[in-house]
């Protein structure tokens, strides 16, 4: 019997769960050469900017304990490119894409909305709410609900109805669930998380930072705990708000974990770097996984940890009245 | 389909080393028979259970049809994740990603050729080696290391080249030096054509200089830290000048590593250049 791995992103409807985290599968390409990206339930992009960006020097990664610091500095093409050679090749083949944006100020936001609204081949946009903002002392937009929904409001009003706006949110806040609902209460269809927290690490040889920018985000299954924590406090906040979970997910059960405590999708993001194959396994994983507790959709596990302790699964409940003869 | 990566599980065949090196030669049938000399591969370290998330991009030696494909790599044990590799046995089993970057390019017609390699960057000229006297040119080697014992492979350079050179920092072997201060005579004596290099960014940037001077091409291959070796990670980057002269932060695993030793900005490595691509103050600014 097969698992009914169908999901919801807002009212988009995904083959499965799995998607790239953004930053961590450029615009595609490179990973199909490894596989069919149709076998993604759907590929989140780098985030988009305006324009063409270097990025930050190198060295730009650190290996850590279980984890990867990275200060790549959203390096791409910039929006113009993009939508004349990358997101093409991604509609044409058909690929469920999910855009990922980035800027500085509410205005390139919009701007980035406006020149991806009339786009084909956007599936949702991703708003990258970790960019410092240029208008507010460099704060980043994500540490503070208001800033992050002006942002999501003024994207919203711009994207059409039918492109869901997920806003990406940062877990180096004080309380991730009032800058969650400030979001939703913006217009957010739907909510990502978490985005690298920052970290440091200093090289013990050259007695200094290991990282060209001094500190970066914090990735791979370091993370993992913080995101299932992240996940589970906006779920049981906003129950009703589709959530990515996002995070250090390594494996089939990670993805599991992010599943039970909210997140209907599921981002893979480090893992990438070290197995080019690493959705489709944790896809497989997380089937198997949810086979073997005798689930027959994977919505009905979203959230399923959430429910009161000693109250049995609803799943298993109508499972066993079938059975009873 | 040649030069498309697959990743496969290899079964290390032996171990040795090879003067300060490690070299593991790895059943890969995928990766064997998809290899051009200049390729490298990325290899899972520390196990399952490992808290080491980055591969480890490794230089390729050589690579034989025997088994049913094997390749060699080579490396030197500088951090828990190669230490882990340095300690494989035989029968043991390594999660290999691969062949991956661009491979050297080969001159069209017969054509004299100077290769330079210093430390274990040696080890992918080799293969390159064979591939060019192939096709019919005449092979030298300038091979260096800061003692003799750093100096890899100069046994097999001098059976397969016309003239091998060798050069130690301490003079423990060969000429005192390094391998661009022999190149010069090298480069003069044999009426080379093209230089091919790998080796540290400091020694290539000189090996081009040096080329530039002969007004001869040369190809680099690069070594820089990567930590996904396919191009998605963005974190292996360095300036290069495009052919439309326009300064570009280009991925070494990707768009490398091989690079004409001109187009690369060797001072500017570790910078963003003011005048690259997207560098700040150019585009929007401040966004991390």
């Amino acid at each position: 019997m097969s698992v009914d791995m169908r999901t919801f992103l807002a009212h988009v409807e995904l083959a499965n769960p799995i998607t790239t985290a953004a930053g961590c599968a450029a615009s595609g390409r490179e990973l199909a050469q490894f596989f069919d990206l149709h076998r993604l339930g759907a590929l989140t992009t780098r985030s988009i900017t305006m324009a063409p960006r270097a990025g930050r020097p190198t060295p730009r990664m650190a290996e850590t304990p279980s984890g990867l610091l990275n200060a790549v500095g959203l390096q791409g093409p910039g929006i113009d490119a993009f939508l004349e050679r990358e997101l093409p090749w991604l509609a044409q083949r058909g690929i469920k894409t999910i855009v990922s944006i980035g800027g500085g100020t509410v205005a390139e936001y919009s701007e980035l909305a406006r020149r991806l609204a009339d786009a084909p081949g956007v599936t949702a946009l991703e708003v990258n709410l970790s960019c410092p903002n240029m208008e507010d002392r460099g704060r980043v937009f994500a540490r503070e609900g208001s800033a992050a929904a002006e942002v999501i409001a003024s994207v919203r009003s711009i994207m059409r109805y039918d492109v869901p706006v997920v806003a990406k949110l940062a877990p180096d806040v004080a309380d991730i669930v009032s800058v969650a609902r400030a979001c939703v209460d913006a217009g957010a269809d739907a909510l990502s998380m978490i985005n690298n927290p920052l970290g440091m690490a200093i090289d013990t040889e050259a007695l200094r930072p290991s990282l060209a920018a001094v500190t970066g985000g914090l990735s791979g299954p370091a993370i993992l705990p913080l995101a299932v924590r992240c996940v589970w406090q906006v779920h049981a906040a906003l129950p009703g708000v589709p959530l990515i979970g996002i995070g250090g997910v390594m494996s089939g059960r990670d993805a599991f974990q992010l599943v039970l405590a909210g997140a209907c999708v599921v981002g893979v993001g480090t893992a990438l770097f070290h197995d080019p194959y690493a959705c489709l396994r944790i896809e497989r994983e997380l089937e198997d996984l949810l086979r073997a507790r005798g689930f027959q959709r994977l919505a009905d596990a979203v959230g399923l940890a959430h429910r009161p302790p000693g109250s049995a699964p609803r799943h298993l409940l109508v499972d066993s009245e079938e059975s009873t003869p | 389909m040649a030069g498309t990566p697959v990743q496969v599980t290899g079964t290390v065949l032996t171990t040795r080393r090879v003067d300060a090196y490690h070299a593991l030669t790895v059943v890969a049938p995928g990766i064997a028979e998809r290899y051009r000399p200049g390729h490298f591969v990325s290899v899972a370290v520390g196990g399952a259970y490992t808290s080491m998330v980055t591969r480890r991009a490794l230089s390729i030696h050589d690579v034989k049809a025997d088994y049913g494909g094997t390749v060699e790599l080579v490396f030197t044990a500088s951090g828990p994740g190669t230490s882990w590799l340095a300690e494989r046995r035989a029968r043991d089993t390594l999660d290999l990603v691969g062949p991956l970057g661009r491979p050297f390019p080969l001159p069209r017609d017969p054509a004299h050729c100077v290769l330079v390699g210093s430390e274990y960057g040696s080890a992918v000229l080799f293969p390159l080696a064979d591939a060019l006297l192939a096709r019919g040119c005449r092979v030298d080697f300038v091979l260096g290391g800061a003692g003799a014992e750093r100096v890899f492979g100069a046994m097999r350079a001098r059976r397969i080249a016309e003239t091998t050179t060798l050069t130690t920092e301490d003079g423990s072997l060969g000429l005192r030096g390094k391998v661009t201060d022999a190149l010069p005579s090298v480069i003069a004596d044999t009426r080379a054509d093209a230089v091919y290099a790998c080796a540290p960014m400091e020694t290539l940037r000189a090996v081009t200089a040096v080329g530039m001077e002969f007004d001869i091409p040369v190809q680099v291959a690069v070594e820089e830290s990567m930590a996904c070796g396919i191009g998605v990670c963005m974190t292996c980057v360095l300036p290069v000048i495009g052919d439309d002269g326009v300064t570009r932060m280009v991925r070494a695993c990707a768009e490398g590593p091989v690079f004409r030793g001109e187009r690369v900005r060797f001072e500017d490595v570790g910078t963003i250049p003011f005048d690259a691509l997207g560098a700040p103050g150019g585009g929007a600014r401040h966004v991390s």
